[in-house]
């Protein structure tokens, strides 16, 4: 395959993910570093280097569409990217250190569990949660516009968030991806804010969790630019369009595609981990 | 952990207020990254023009060279022309868009009085500018 070729495939493959990545919360690098080195074989570490370029393009392009709903809370986020960022530093230090074939099992695991947890039945009345002491010292308890009008939430289990932000950030900095399975899962899960502030929350965060790790992938030389050129490219235009999608598309429907798409993922890092090549 | 304060009246957030911030910062991000998806692309142009034809070979991990791991390599190879060069200096803005945010979100809770988020938002920027430049990449 000439170098002309190889980059048209790669960026149609990309502009897929993207807009996969975009739609579920995601950002895409999930996807692609499956698809590099399976489809193309690509080195992993190069396929890590592009993936995480490409996180950034995904979130930062989105984050405009998502703003202008008023969906974002940005004292969340920006509380929580201390845990992402600090997790992002240590995770991108450690990944020379572990074999990659164990963090696709650890992560295959994960990923499952999410998609576990993002299927199971929430409260019906999750509107009139009590002010959490914690949450409203840190003024993260909010409102954003519903169909009938602002809703407020409350935001719970501050420290428990905390701890798995850390965690989604050290993935982050490992796989080369945005871990945006775990943010949203945490933010949703234990933190109990609204779906579509926490998808929307996550993607900002995404961009800056993978800004710390690439500095660290670029100075060893993980980023090519010839490979990372079709993927960024190709990701930013599928991102643009997802989140165009996203602002008009229902909750429900969101959350399945998004646990269906993490399942599958799951299965595909765990099958790597055992019997493929990293 | 937030340490005790001065009971001095903090104002509450105004979700509105917040939200012209976020407005403004999602311009930012959005900004950055379509220059930076420009410079990429010009590169791409340049890049696939002479070496379009080359056969295309990522399985062998051999790491980039120096020219494009550190900030100083990549300007000179983009000052240059050079297609590859121009390519990852396009990289490094979308690497620096998020870091922006950051940055500016500093002023937008300044701007509301929020010391405490002010001080937050300072240790993620300290930890993504030790990143950038205290890795390796600066120099």
């Amino acid at each position: 395959m000439t170098i002309l070729e190889f980059t048209a495939v790669v960026a149609i493959v990309s502009f897929v993910a993207g807009l996969l990545g975009s739609l579920t919360g995601l950002g895409g690098g999930v996807v692609l570093v499956p698809l590099l080195t399976l489809l193309f074989h690509v080195d992993i570490r190069y396929a890590i280097g592009a993936s995480l370029v490409s996180v950034i393009a995904t979130s930062s392009g989105a984050a405009a569409a998502y703003v202008k709903e008023g969906f974002s809370n940005i004292r969340i986020g920006m509380f929580l990217e201390i845990a992402t960022t600090f997790g992002a530093l240590m995770g991108a230090f450690l990944a020379t250190r572990i074999p990659t074939s164990a963090l696709a099992i650890i992560f295959g695991a994960v990923l499952i569990y999410s998609a576990y947890l993002s299927r199971k039945p929430r409260p019906l009345d999750q509107r009139n949660l009590p002010p959490d002491p914690l949450a409203t010292r840190l003024r993260m308890n909010g409102s954003f516009p519903d169909l009938e009008g602002p809703r407020s939430y409350n935001v719970q289990h501050v420290p428990t968030g905390f701890s798995l932000m850390f965690g989604a950030g050290a993935l982050s900095g490992l796989l080369g991806i945005g871990s945006g399975a775990v943010k949203v899962l945490a933010m949703d899960q234990a933190m109990r804010i609204p779906f579509k502030v926490s998808t929307t929350t996550s993607n900002f965060m995404i961009g800056v969790t993978a800004a710390a790790s690439a500095g660290i992938y670029l100075s060893r030389g993980y980023v090519d630019p010839g490979l990372a050129m079709p993927v960024m490219l190709g990701v930013l235009g599928g991102s643009l369009l997802g989140s165009r999608i996203l602002v008009k598309a229902e909750t429900k429907s969101l959350r399945l595609v998004f646990s269906v798409v993490i399942l599958v993922l799951g299965v595909q890092m765990l099958y790597k981990g055992f019997w493929g090549k990293m | 952990m937030p340490t005790a304060e001065a009971p001095a009246p903090q104002p509450q957030p105004e979700p509105w207020d917040d939200h012209r911030i976020e407005v403004i910062l999602g311009n930012l991000l959005r900004s950055g990254v379509l220059l930076s998806a420009a410079v990429v692309l010009s590169g791409a142009c340049v890049y696939l023009f002479h070496h379009g034809h080359e056969p295309a070979d990522y399985r062998i991990f051999r790491g980039e060279p120096s020219e494009f791991r550190t900030i100083a390599g990549v300007i000179h190879s983009a000052v240059h022309g050079r297609g590859r060069g121009l390519i990852q200096l396009g990289l490094l803005l979308l690497i620096a868009t998020p870091i922006a945010r950051v940055a500016f979100s500093i002023v937008g809770f300044g701007i509301e009085r929020d010391r405490m988020y002010v001080a937050f938002t300072l240790i993620v920027l300290a930890i993504l500018l030790y990143s950038l430049l205290g890795s390796g990449v600066g120099v």
